[in-house]
């Protein structure tokens, strides 16, 4: 293809435009070398690792890789790493946990990794929660704030379908079964339990729609039944919002927050630690022998 | 006439050129493509895989119209620390009865290929409204308006044909009850036995926004309720060697 130039030493490519030669001049040999490992390595590669397209299969590859065993074995290793002192935290009483100065460390380090990954969408990153989502960070609860009422909490959930043990109950929407008025004066009495502002003509008559209404769950004081989730009335904390407006909407369609149940999902020492993380969080009670 | 004396041949006709070109593409694509079809470890046989019912198809076309692919994948990689967080790593089937499927290749948001079952449909419907309310560190905008829409289901038999016709096996009374069982998903008060029938126990049946009428929002959250349900992990070991 190429010829000799006669003015010139260098092979040109024959091709002239307007007087103007093109050089043939040979690749630089690093990179033909360059050129030529790389197909070696890419032969050598499809031998080594899965490549080839069978009748039925392709072909494994001699170094036998896959990326299924590879992360089985990478979750195997952690889990081994881990296997005494998860199977330690699986089995001892949930009141010990706190006894126990490594094992605490442990769960309150693996508690905040399993509260950040399945919690914190709804508790929120620093637990504070939200609206319809309760704060775990203060000592108001509502099913329970000792670590074994915690525990059960995490591990069947609240009002969900999947686990039969989840925490039950179910305030009635009282839309149905009081009038306005009523839904009104219960409201100001509700609001005068916690020294909010409220209409003083209506506490009185709210007082009785409460007792005879409410005050089976919620409790004639107003401080709530822990076995039955129902809230404390009478403290300033409020899950979906304490004014007016807020009650009103709670009373007359009620309220049913739902948690999923986390046995599937968790490890029995995972739940443990996240019970610990949240237990040590600042509102945690002191069980109750 | 030495080897690249006949390479100059093709360099020179332009059309032969063409057509060599071609032949050799199609070769190297056909290498390539064909035998993800055929070959018994692309793709395993699971357990539990069902198409989309009615409700969770219409709410798959939300997804998409609203564009969530493009922060939220559904495919969870075969890594440590993604398994630790989003649950067991995707398997093919999973997306088999996805036309197009939902990979994705962004992930802005938390990739959602299990995200069924994680969350009540009340915090659904809160985040949806305003996703900061639940989550004051996330950038996703807010979607209340789905719940404000209503949604007859007047065109998810069509829909369901056309998936049909690409290879989902919806059967012909799957399609002719279409509309009633669009309906009964979202309506716990209905008679939903037929849809049972059709698509399985496992269906939630359920007023997912928690308001009269099916919503855009309905539908979205129950498509969003199914995503990585449906094979049963505690049954199922997958084939390591694939």
């Amino acid at each position: 293809m190429s010829k000799k130039d006669d003015d010139l030493d260098y092979e040109t490519t024959g091709h002239e435009w307007d007087g103007i030669k093109e050089y043939n001049k040979p690749l630089p040999r690093w990179w033909l070398w360059t050129f030529y490992a790389t197909i070696v390595w890419g032969v050598l590669y499809t031998i080594a690792y899965p490549a080839w397209p069978g009748i039925k299969e392709a072909t494994p590859g001699i170094l036998g890789f896959s990326t299924r065993a590879q992360v089985a074995e990478e979750i195997a290793r952690f889990e081994d790493a881990n296997a005494g002192i998860n199977a330690q935290l699986a089995s001892v009483e949930l009141t010990e946990i706190a006894q126990d100065a490594d094992l605490n460390q442990y769960a309150q380090n693996a508690g905040a990794a399993v509260f950040r990954t399945w919690c914190a969408q709804c508790h929120g990153s620093g637990a504070a929660g939200a609206k319809g989502y309760p704060n775990l960070l203060d000592d108001d609860w509502l099913w329970g704030g000792d670590i074994e009422a915690i525990h059960a909490t995490i591990a069947h959930g609240i009002r969900n379908e999947e686990d039969p043990d989840a925490r039950w109950s179910e305030m009635p929407a009282f839309g149905d079964m009081l009038a306005e008025e009523e839904i009104s004066q219960v409201v100001n009495y509700v609001m005068s339990l916690s020294g909010e502002p409220n209409d003083a003509s209506m506490v009185a008559a709210g007082e009785t729609v409460f007792l005879d209404n409410c005050a089976a769950c919620h409790m004639d004081d107003g401080t709530g039944d822990r076995f039955q989730g129902a809230p404390n009335l009478t403290d300033a904390i409020w899950l979906y919002g304490g004014d007016y407006a807020t009650l009103t909407e709670t009373v007359t369609y009620s309220r049913f927050g739902v948690m999923p149940p986390w046995t599937d999902r968790l490890s029995e020492a995972e739940i443990r630690a996240v019970a610990s993380y949240v237990h040590g969080l600042g509102g945690g009670e002191a069980s109750v022998e | 006439m030495g080897i690249l004396d006949k390479h100059k041949v093709l360099e020179t006709n332009a059309t032969l050129l063409l057509i060599c070109s071609f032949l050799v593409v199609t070769i190297g694509g056909l290498v390539q493509i064909v035998p993800l079809f055929y070959l018994d470890n692309t793709i395993e046989k699971v357990e539990g895989m069902r198409p989309y019912t009615p409700l969770e198809l219409a709410g798959r076309d939300v997804y998409l119209r609203e564009g969530c692919y493009v922060c939220h994948s559904q495919m969870i990689r075969p890594m440590r620390d993604e398994v630790e967080r989003y649950g067991h790593y995707s398997l093919a089937a999973e997306s088999m009865y996805d036309h197009p499927f939902q990979w994705g290749s962004k992930r802005t948001g938390p990739d959602l290929a299990r995200v069924g079952g994680r969350y009540s449909d009340d915090w659904h419907v809160d985040h949806l409204r305003d996703p900061q309310s639940v989550v004051p560190e996330s950038v996703m905008p807010k979607y209340g308006f789905l719940e404000a829409t209503l949604l007859e289901g007047e065109h998810i038999g069509d829909v369901m044909a056309t998936n049909a016709f690409v290879g989902v096996p919806y059967t012909s009374e799957m399609i002719e009850a279409a509309r009633e069982d669009f309906r009964a998903q979202a309506d716990p008060d209905s008679d939903f036995d037929g849809l049972l029938e059709r698509y399985g126990e496992g269906v939630n049946v359920r007023n997912f926004d928690g308001q009269p009428g099916v919503s855009e929002a309905d539908a979205l959250i129950a498509y969003l309720q199914v995503l990585g349900t449906m094979v049963d992990f505690s049954t199922f070991t997958p084939d390591a060697s694939r």
